[in-house]
């Protein structure tokens, strides 16, 4: 870490004037260098070629280090993936900080650390970025927005409007890690797990899939916010079909199940990162799997559910008992219960 | 996870349904208190399992839905005064009171702090001197303990800043109001497994002498359900009226003795108003006299207007087992989770809930309930 001047994040940084350059250059520039960056111009200037995806995401997460990661990390792969799902890979990302006066300085360096090892890992270059500090009570520690912009694979047409009745619904790991990860360290909540958060770049993965198998991947998607019933109960609203899910092949990790148990908490609705489901056409669906099956990312992947073409509009869960039940919208928060 | 998966083993569910089939002669109708027990039934699928001559009815015990709008108002006035810091378990947020619910008055600034234990709201106040800390008591017998230890440590700390909003409601005279309503039908209860853990089942041995009525003390998981219902019915086809235990993993005859004993040195029993069935004589605890510097109605003079039900909620027919939730005009249209009449559409132990949020009915098959 460079020597700052002060040991906290003052209103003077966000000005614009001497603090905020004195910032910048004691260490933020060095640190996620690149010949775009290095302009240090207004905007970036860019050559793409072909189509794009543009996505962008802010990211308020509280506590901002959680296990397996800091919101620095989230922010960059949180993008980088949203991109992903489009069958594209990230190649620019815009960075905007609002911070809360008072920020230390070492946890600052901290995120920035977060960002730029996530943003190497995922190829991904920070050519613009934007820092605004906000009075203390008026923020929670750091807000960051990426936006970023990815090339389209050639052979990837992701819409949801191509899914129909028999393709199958794969997640791509297990389900509910991170929001599990996160809420372990909220206050009053003193459990003690080794929950870690599974916030990891995809691009790559993404890419080796839709590389192999085309447009047989009819859609893709990061269940965060909202978990994988908000996704499913979306589709079935936007292609009235029928999207029946099976509890017992839903891969979730025993610490995690446990958790959401004895919180009350339904791991359908938890968030994730790392995490995607993906429809895909019945052919190739056991194909797909053992690919991804194959990759770091996607070890405990598995086929969870098939779409039909009954009960349009629906998302169903089938027990392990055997029995049906509507999986519907999260009503606002998911509320821990009494007992 | 292996002390629940036993308990929703897909084998034993079909062994006792196939049993159940088997000594099924007559039409029988049962109640399970819980509302925990409620949402197990309806999130397994259960309902559909069952012979057709056995119909469940959901009973009253989910703290949250038996909870007075006037209570809620009491909450939403505390959270509203300056230098207080309101402190509830999560699902009591969504309740409509009167005019606002406590997530209404959070977002319009109200310091109002979801926890899952009353401990930490001591915690809360012992950090926070300067400002007052009120933990809303809700439940029945199973949060009663912890909130009367909430009460002794902040006493014995001298954590003055410290008190509760008490609003602790008690199953059997509950279950009283509900024999003694003349439209009542239930032949059987499934009584709360917690509540049971914590009280024993010696206060029930009166119920069922009195109102030749089987209670099985039941737990929770599609495995324990079925064999309460079993034992239930088994009862029934014999003409018994026996108190059974099903959860005797977790019951024991004479209950939690420290338990029951921190309960007594903290509250005594009065009269309480319960949600859309009107006030129940000695059905609820209120912080006793030795404790009243801990209880919030003393501490800041809570005097609201006392405040009707909302008339279109038929709340009380549901949780008295009189009217199942897709019986009421305004279930899924005027009534939603996002907008609801009544609690049992927001707790997460709601019979409304319960069947708004899982209950599937195949397109081919018209309404079974």
């Amino acid at each position: 870490m460079p020597k700052f001047d002060f040991d906290v994040i003052t209103m003077g940084h966000g000005s614009g004037g001497l603090l905020t350059h004195r910032l910048l250059q004691s260490g933020v520039f060095d640190l996620l260098k690149n010949n775009l960056l290095d302009q240090q111009h207004d905007g970036a200037m860019l050559e793409l070629n072909g189509p794009v995806a543009f996505s962008t995401d802010s990211y308020v997460i509280s506590p901002i280090f959680f296990p397996g990661g800091n919101i620095g990390e989230l922010a960059v792969n949180g993008t980088v993936n949203d991109l992903a799902m489009c069958g594209a890979t990230a190649k620019y990302l815009s960075l905007g900080f609002i911070i809360e006066e008072g920020f230390s300085m070492k946890e600052f360096w901290e995120v920035l650390v977060g960002i730029k090892e996530a943003a190497e890992k995922s190829g991904v270059s920070i050519v613009t970025g934007d820092t605004k500090v906000v009075e203390k009570g008026k923020g929670d520690k750091i807000f960051i927005n990426t936006s970023g912009i990815g090339q389209i694979h050639p052979k990837a047409s992701i819409h949801h409007n191509r899914i129909e009745a028999g393709d199958k619904i794969i997640l791509s790991g297990n389900l509910a890690q991170h929001g599990i990860a996160i809420m372990s360290l909220r206050q009053g909540l003193e459990f003690e797990t080794d929950i870690v958060s599974d916030t990891i770049n995809l691009n790559f993965t993404i890419l080796s899939l839709v590389e192999t198998f085309g447009q047989e991947i009819k859609f893709l998607r990061d269940p965060t916010r909202g978990g994988l019933a908000s996704v499913m109960n979306e589709l079935a609203e936007l292609r009235k079909l029928g999207f029946v899910l099976e509890q017992e092949k839903i891969p979730l990790d025993e610490q995690v199940e446990g958790a959401c148990e004895m919180l009350g908490l339904d791991p359908l609705y938890v968030a994730n990162e790392g995490l995607f489901v993906a429809v895909v056409s019945a052919n190739i669906a056991d194909d797909f799997l053992q690919k991804l099956r194959s990759d770091p990312n996607g070890i405990n992947a598995a086929i969870v559910g098939e779409v039909t073409a009954a009960n349009p509009g629906k998302v169903l869960l089938k027990s392990r008992i055997g029995g049906h039940r509507v999986v519907g919208y999260l009503t606002g928060e998911q509320l821990p219960r009494i007992c | 996870m292996k002390f629940l998966t036993e308990f929703r083993d897909p084998e034993l569910v079909h062994e006792y349904v196939a049993e159940l089939h088997k000594i099924t002669t007559k039409s029988w109708t049962l109640m399970e208190i819980c509302g925990g027990q409620t949402h197990s039934l309806v999130k397994n699928g259960l309902l559909d399992l069952l012979p057709e001559k056995i119909t469940m009815v959901h009973g009253p015990g989910c703290p949250v839905c038996v909870t007075s709008v006037s209570v809620i108002d009491e909450a939403v006035w505390l959270a509203e005064q300056p230098n207080v810091i309101l402190c509830s378990f999560g699902d009591m947020l969504r309740v409509p009171g009167s005019k606002k619910s406590l997530l209404e008055a959070k977002a319009i600034g109200a310091d109002v702090r979801i926890l899952y234990s009353p401990l930490e709201a001591v915690e809360i106040a012992r950090k926070n001197p300067d400002k007052e800390v009120v933990f809303f008591a809700v439940g029945f017998e199973t949060t009663a303990p912890a909130n009367a230890l909430s009460v002794i440590h902040a006493s014995q700390q001298g954590i003055l800043n410290y008190s509760i909003l008490a609003s602790h409601v008690l199953v059997p005279p509950a279950m009283e109001a509900i024999l003694s309503d003349e439209a009542n039908t239930i032949d059987a209860f499934l009584a709360a497994g917690h509540v049971c853990t914590i009280m024993g089942m010696d206060e029930y041995y009166p119920v069922a002498e009195k109102y030749q009525i089987p209670i099985v003390v039941t737990g929770f998981e599609p495995v324990d359900l079925l064999q309460g219902i079993l034992m239930a019915v088994r009862q029934l086809e014999k003409g018994q009226h026996l108190v059974e235990n099903q959860y005797a993993r977790s019951v024991l005859r004479e209950g939690n003795k420290t338990a029951q004993a921190t309960i007594q040195k903290v509250f005594s029993v009065n009269d309480r108003v319960w949600r859309g069935i009107g006030s129940i004589p000695q059905s609820g605890y209120e912080v006793n006299e030795a404790y009243k510097a801990h209880n919030a109605r003393i501490k800041f003079f809570i005097d609201i207007p006392f405040a009707e039900e909302n008339k279109e909620c038929i709340s009380g027919d549901i949780m008295k087992g009189l009217k199942k939730p897709k019986q009421c005009p305004n279930f899924g249209t005027k009534c939603k989770p996002e907008h609801p009449l009544g609690a049992p559409m927001v707790s997460s132990e709601g019979a409304c809930a319960a069947y708004y949020h899982y209950n599937f009915q195949p397109e081919e098959s018209g309404s079974h309930i």
